[in-house]
This record gives structure tokens, sequence and C-alpha cells, in this order.
């Protein structure tokens, strides 16, 4: 029910709108209401709308209707049914009122673009044939930009321009041109013109082609006059004749000229009829050429003054005049007696404005450039009027820097005065300085220089080694001794450093020889099985011989025989060892740390043991390689005896 | 046109040459080349870095106070041109350069005065406590010792001597 209702009132709405923005034709100024009928026929105007209202009420019928239907319908689906039928027959209307609606709104776009006219100001009205120049003169008089063409109907409706006079401001509305036809044949063109004149008080111009290169002569322009001069009743009237720059008044045929005499008498009526004294025609009939611009000024300012003549005549005659007239007073002093009394000017400005006169014109610096070349060329002497002490230091350039001082700087009135000043001071410090300073301190002796110069030399060669050491040590790896190519660690070089210090060297190079190890080949070789105190004796004696200094000597070395490790001879023991080795070769070749190198040491179900750099955190675990070489130790040892043994079987 | 000192190391600027920064307090700093603008930009203090005028003078390496610096003073109003002025005022300027050059040597010369002697005192020391590396000093030892054991046995001689008597 609220769905009908509100449809209803949306239509409603929006239909009464239109009614409403519509104009209606005997509302308004005749002449719009005419230029409508002209425009868009009145009856058809007056059907639209009429249509639009019935539609409207037949709409507002339909929903009451259905409204009163729904409040005693019984099933939801009889509401439903109802109020698609309310809603269809709304639409059903509307689309009937659909063309009317139309034709409406193209009335209302064309409408929107009528010109603005105000039938009640000063109007000028321009009218005459086709192509006899309306347009150009509205274009030269006012800033209304109208289409000129050379073909007929450029214009096709009204334009309107402002134009100025006396302060006053008046709409010049440019028709198109009319035919000479009996009045039912115009077309809407020229009918828009026609109304214009029929219905606002304007002066008139009537524009007529002298040369006739409009293509119509002067006497079908003249007859065309005589069939709308009806129109021109109590209208000031002006007969223009245009085009006179290819033609002139006087140069027409007698009848044309004859024909001219008749427009303008009939002209003059009008003139009579505003109640004008009959003066000679000039008034009425001007020429004037829009081409050259030649009278246009003219016309214009006669027909505004036509204008205003008649409108102020009217107010005049009116009923208000009466109130306004008492405002316009001129007051005049009323003259006492008939002495003159021009204006008066003080002698001295007379006598000042003779002078001006007489007076020649001064030397300026501008007519001196000129002289001497011009602008380019010449460059004005600023220092002309310098006062100097001297003129002749007019022209000096003065030197600005010296020596990377700005001069300026320096000047001073009482400058030789001062350096006088310091002249006696520096005389004075300079005696002073002729004293010299003692030496207390001796010079080094050349000897002792020498032996300066050398220290300083091994000086700055230990630092510098001591440097390149520092540098080096970190990166780059050092060169072991045994390979030693530049050959400074050799016991005969050491001897020359401490026999170059003063010391003996025979001593330290002894010591030296006895503690180097020498060849391999050199070393004794025999091991027997029994092993005498003696000869073990003997060759622990060897043994502390032939070892380096170096070497600590708790352990024995590795080939020989120790008698609580259980082996049977050094061969064996070798062989031992051989083997045990073979057997830890391969898992070392992969890098592994037992035989399974997992997380998970599988064998014990504990993990794998880390370094103590990786800080896990945690308890203190024990030492890693305590522990592998622990482990290890104990493998080895088994390792040991289980060869032992099998040897021991094979043998 | 007028010759200018660079903020940050005092140098004269010449035209055409560095740059002039202009502060939002409108104070002008002009710099004679991109080094001293560099410096500035780092915030360096003038007075702290080694080579500018004004870390020297502030640690009295150059001459700060002298009758020649009272000559050259910015003076804000012109005076009318007098040529002969002019030729006393150029002339003076040449001789004041010389006079405030020679002041500057004495200065230089004043600055360095004790350097030769302490310099010999430096070098005595140096030999006497650095011998140990041409002569080890065992070996200057066994020359001292050897004379002192000489003297010692003629010394007691004579006390032998004396006590028999």
């Amino acid at each position: 029910m609220r769905k009908v209702k509100f449809t209803q009132t949306n239509f409603h709405e929006k239909l009464s709108t239109i009614i409403e923005e519509f104009p209606r034709l005997d509302d308004i100024h005749p002449f719009y209401g005419d230029l409508l009928h002209v425009l868009y026929n009145k009856d058809h105007y007056k059907l639209a709308l009429g249509q639009i209202n019935t539609a409207r009420n037949l709409i507002s019928k339909v929903a009451k209707d259905y409204v009163k239907l729904l409040k005693y319908g019984d099933s939801l689906y009889r509401c439903k049914a109802l109020k698609v039928a309310a809603l269809g027959r709304m639409c059903t209307v509307t689309k009937r009122i659909g063309p009317s609606l139309a034709y409406l709104d193209q009335i209302r776009q064309h409408m929107a673009r009528l010109p603005s006219i105000d039938p009640n100001t000063r109007t000028i009205l321009i009218c005459g044939y086709p192509n006899v120049g309306k347009s150009s003169f509205i274009n030269k008089i006012t800033r209304a930009d109208v289409d000129v063409q050379p073909y007929a109907f450029t214009t096709k409706s009204l334009f309107v321009g402002h134009t100025d006079y006396k302060y006053l401001r008046y709409q010049v509305i440019d028709t198109p041109g009319i035919l000479d036809r009996p009045f039912e044949d115009r077309n809407i063109i020229e009918m828009c013109s026609i109304t214009a004149l029929a219905h606002l008080r304007a002066a008139v111009l009537f524009f007529l082609d002298i040369s006739g290169s409009c293509g119509y002569t002067i006497a079908q322009q003249s007859a065309l006059f005589h069939s709308i001069k009806s129109l021109f009743m109590n209208k000031p009237l002006i007969i223009v004749c245009n085009k006179t720059d290819l033609q002139s008044l006087e140069g027409i045929s007698e009848d044309d000229k004859k024909l001219v005499e008749e427009m303008k008498s009939e002209a003059m009526k009008t003139l009579i009829g505003q109640g004008g004294e009959p003066r000679d025609g000039a008034e009425v009939l001007l020429t004037m050429s829009t081409l050259t611009e030649q009278g246009v000024i003219a016309v214009k300012n006669a027909a505004c003054e036509r204008l205003l003549d008649q409108r102020v005549e009217i107010k005049m005659k009116s009923k208000k005049i009466n109130d306004c007239l008492n405002r316009f007073h001129v007051a005049v002093p009323k003259p006492r007696d008939q002495k003159e009394r021009p204006p008066c000017i003080p002698q001295a400005v007379l006598e000042a404005k003779v002078k001006e006169a007489e007076k020649e014109k001064k030397r300026l610096e501008k007519d001196l450039e000129e002289e001497n070349g011009g602008a380019g060329v010449y460059s004005a002497s600023l220092k002309k009027h310098y006062l100097l002490a001297n003129d002749e230091w007019k022209e000096d350039n003065m030197p600005e820097i010296l020596d990377g001082h700005n001069v300026y700087d320096f000047v001073d009135p009482d400058i030789l005065q001062r350096l006088e000043e310091l002249e006696k001071e520096e005389g004075l410090l300079q005696e002073q300085e002729d004293d010299e300073v003692e030496m207390d301190v001796e010079d080094l002796t050349p000897q002792q220089q020498k032996e300066l110069a050398e220290i300083r030399k091994k000086k700055s060669l230990l630092i510098r080694e001591h440097r390149i050491k520092k540098s080096t040590a970190e990166s780059r790896p050092v060169v072991p001794r045994k390979f030693d190519k530049d050959k400074r660690f050799t016991s005969e070089r050491m001897g020359r450093l401490l026999s170059s210090l003063g010391l003996d060297p025979s001593k330290a190079i002894e010591r030296v020889r006895s503690k180097s190890r020498g060849r391999k080949r050199d070393r004794s070789t025999d091991h027997d099985m029994d092993v005498d105190n003696d000869g073990s004796n003997k060759k622990m004696r060897a043994r502390s011989l032939s070892t380096s200094g170096s070497r600590s000597r708790s352990r024995p070395p590795t080939n020989e025989l120790v008698p609580g490790e259980g082996f049977k001879d050094s061969a064996q023991k070798i062989k031992a060892f051989k083997l045990g080795k073979k057997s830890v070769e391969k898992r070392n070749k992969d890098a592994r740390k037992g035989v399974d190198d997992d997380d998970h040491d599988l064998r014990r179900g504990w993990p794998v043991m880390i370094e103590v750099w990786m800080n896990v955190g945690g308890i203190q675990k024990m030492r890693a390689y305590d522990f592998e070489s622990y482990f290890l130790f104990g493998r080895l040892h088994v390792c040991f005896i289980l060869v032992s043994f099998y040897t021991f079987l094979n043998l | 046109m007028r010759l200018e000192k660079c903020w940050f190391c005092s140098s004269t600027i010449y035209p055409g040459h560095g740059i002039q920064f202009v502060r939002n307090d409108a104070k002008i700093f002009r710099f004679c080349r991109s080094k001293c603008h560099k410096n500035f930009k780092m915030k360096r203090n003038p007075r702290k870095v080694k080579w500018t005028k004004a870390y020297r003078r502030l640690h009295g390496k150059d001459m700060t106070q002298d009758a020649t610096f009272e000559f050259e003073r910015k003076r804000n109003r012109p005076e009318r041109y007098d040529r002969n002025l002019t030729e006393n005022t150029l002339k003076a300027i040449k001789t004041i350069d010389k006079v405030k050059f020679r002041r500057e040597e004495t200065h230089h010369k004043n600055r360095m005065k004790g350097k030769v002697a302490k310099e010999r005192k430096e070098a005595r020391k140096e030999l006497d406590q650095q011998i140990h590396m041409l002569v080890a000093p065992g070996a200057m030892v066994k020359d001292t010792s050897a004379a002192k054991v000489t003297v010692k046995v003629q010394h007691e001689s004579t006390d032998e001597n004396r006590m028999e008597e």
C-alpha cells in the first residue's frame, strides 16, 4: 500500500513541477508570448501541457482506487497482485504522454537559449531586407558577435547587443531579414522579426541597401517598407542607407531617388507625430557604410537621440512627472548688475607660462649619449661631477687590491705619521736582536755522532721489522725455520752478530751445534731383543745426545721397546702400530669422529662429545680431547693386546 | 671588489674562488676552497685543526699582537679621494708588509730558541743509554773489570807492605 502511495506521490510531484515551470502564455509579456507562439505553436504547447495535467490526475485516481482495494485485500497474494496492477497502470499512463514530454523538453532547451530582451527598456530595432548589413551594423556598435555571411538568412533569430549613449544603456536588437510577402506566407524566422517590431516599443532603423548588392532593388525595398509601415506607429523611425562605399546617395537613379523621398516623407510623419518641428529631413534619412565605418556613429547617435526624446516626452506627459519635477532644479546666482566678471588668474602664473614657452630645453645626458654614438657605443663618465680637492684627480683609477691586501683598509689621513712611529720602533727592536744567545750545551764529537747515527739506524731497523711482523703475523703464515731460504738462522750468522757486538761466539756456536739432532740416517739403528742395562743406558745416553733440546725426555720414542707393553721386539711394536693406524685410517679419511658419526653415539647411548668452545651451556663437560684421547688410548691398548695375542698365536 | 678572509683557515679569498654560506641568522661564512667548506660542514672547530691560522695563533705558533696589525682595519666610512693620500698609502702598504714579515721571523726564532741545546742533550742521553746496540754490555764490563782487578792488586800490596811494617 505504501509503495503504491509512494509511486503516486512521486509522479504527482514530477509532473506538477513540469507544469509549473513552463510559462503560461497569457501571463507573460505579449512580446514573449507572441515569440513563443511564432517559434512553437501556441496550441500545440497548450495541448502538451494539458496532456500532462490529465496524466497527473489519472495517476492520482488510479492510486486512490487501488489503495482502497488494497485495504480490503484478504490474502498476501492478492495484495501483491493489486500493487503490481496499480504500478502498471501508472506506468502505462506515463508511457502515453511520452511524446509530449519530449516535445516539452525540446521547447525547454530552446527557450533557455532565447536572448534576454527586456521589453521595457530603451531598445533600438534594426530591420530590413536580408543582406543589407544589419548584423554588420550591430557588430560595429555593440560587442555582439553576430554571424555575417554573404547568403541570405544568416541571422535566423533575434540577437541582442548593448551599447551606451550619454551614460545610458541601450538594447540593440538585430532581426532576421524580412521579405516582401503577404502576412500569411511568412515563415517562422520572418515572424520573429515581425513580432519584435509589433510589440517592442523601440526606435526603428530601417536599413536600405543603396547599392543593391543584397540582391534586391531599391524598388523592392521601398515596397517592403510601405507594407510594414503600419508597424512603425508611434515609433521613432530612421531610414538608414547602407553600403554608401559602393554607391553614394547622390548617384542613384531618379526613380530610386523618388522612392527614397517617399520613404523619407513617411518617416517625417512619424517625427511630426511625436511633436517635433518639421525640419530638414537630415535627421530622418542618414547614410553610412559599415565597411568603412563612415557614418556609423552618427546613425547610432541619431537613433539614440530620437528614442531618448520620445521617452522623455512620454514621461513628461505621464502623471509621474510631476512628482519628479521638483527634484530638477539648477541654481544660478542672480546677476545684480551688468558688470562682467571673468575668471581670475594670478599674474605670476601668467608670467611663468609665458617664460616656459620661451625657455629653451636643457642639454641632458641622454642627448650627450645620442650625440656620441648611442647606447652601446658611448659610456657615460660617472666621475664627471665628483667634488674633489683637485679637479685633475677626477678620472684617476685607484687600485683596490695590492699584494693580497685591500687598499681601502689601509687608507688613513695620518698614515704617514703612524708609519714613522713604526719605523722607529722597528729600529729599536733590531738593535736588541743583535745580542746573541750563548750555547750552554756542547756538541757531540764526530766519533760520538757516528755512533749515535748507527744506534739510530739499528733502532729504526728493529722498529721496521717489528712493524712488518706485527702486520703479517695474523694474516700470513710464517715460514718455518726448516725452509729458511735467506739463511737467517745459521750459526755462522749468529757468530758474526755476536762478534760485531764484541762477544766471543765460539761457545755459543758449540752449544748450538751439540743440541741439533742431525740427519736421520746418521743416528744409530740397532735394537736387540735382550736389552742390557748397559746397553739401555748407552742407548739412553745416545738418545739424550741425539734428540734436540726442545723435545721432552719423559716419553720414549714410539719405535723403541718399553718392557711393560708386552711386545716381543720393536718390529712387532711397529707392526702393531701400523695395524692400529690402519683401522682408524678409513674413518679419519671420512672425517668421522666415531664409528657412527651422528649426534648420538649408538653403542653407548649418549650424545657425541662436542668441543668446549661450542658454548652450549649447562654443565661444564669434560674436555673433549681428554675423553677422546682416553677412549682412543683405551682402544689402542685393546688393539695392541689383541694384536700381540694373535702374533703370539701365529708364532 | 674586496679580498675576504676564509672563515676556517683565515687565508685570503680572491675573487672567483670559494663558497659563501649564509646561515639563517644572517651570518656569512666564506670559505677559500672546498677543503675548508667540508671541514666546516663536519662541524670541526678551526681552533683544533692544526693547519689553520686560528690554531696557530691560539697556541702561540704565530704572532698575535703587534702594531702592524693596527694598520689594516675595515673602515666603514669612505674617505674622499685624495691622490697624495693614495700614493702614500700604497707605499706604506709595502713597508708595513716588510716590517710585519721581519717581526714574524723574530717571533719564530724566539720560539725555536732552546731547540739546539735540547737536541744536543737528548743526543747525549741516547748515546749513553742505547750504547748496548753497538757494544754488548758483557764486552764492556770485561774491559772495566780487568782494569779494576789490576788496581785492586796494587792496593793490596801497598796495604800488606804497611801491615808488615
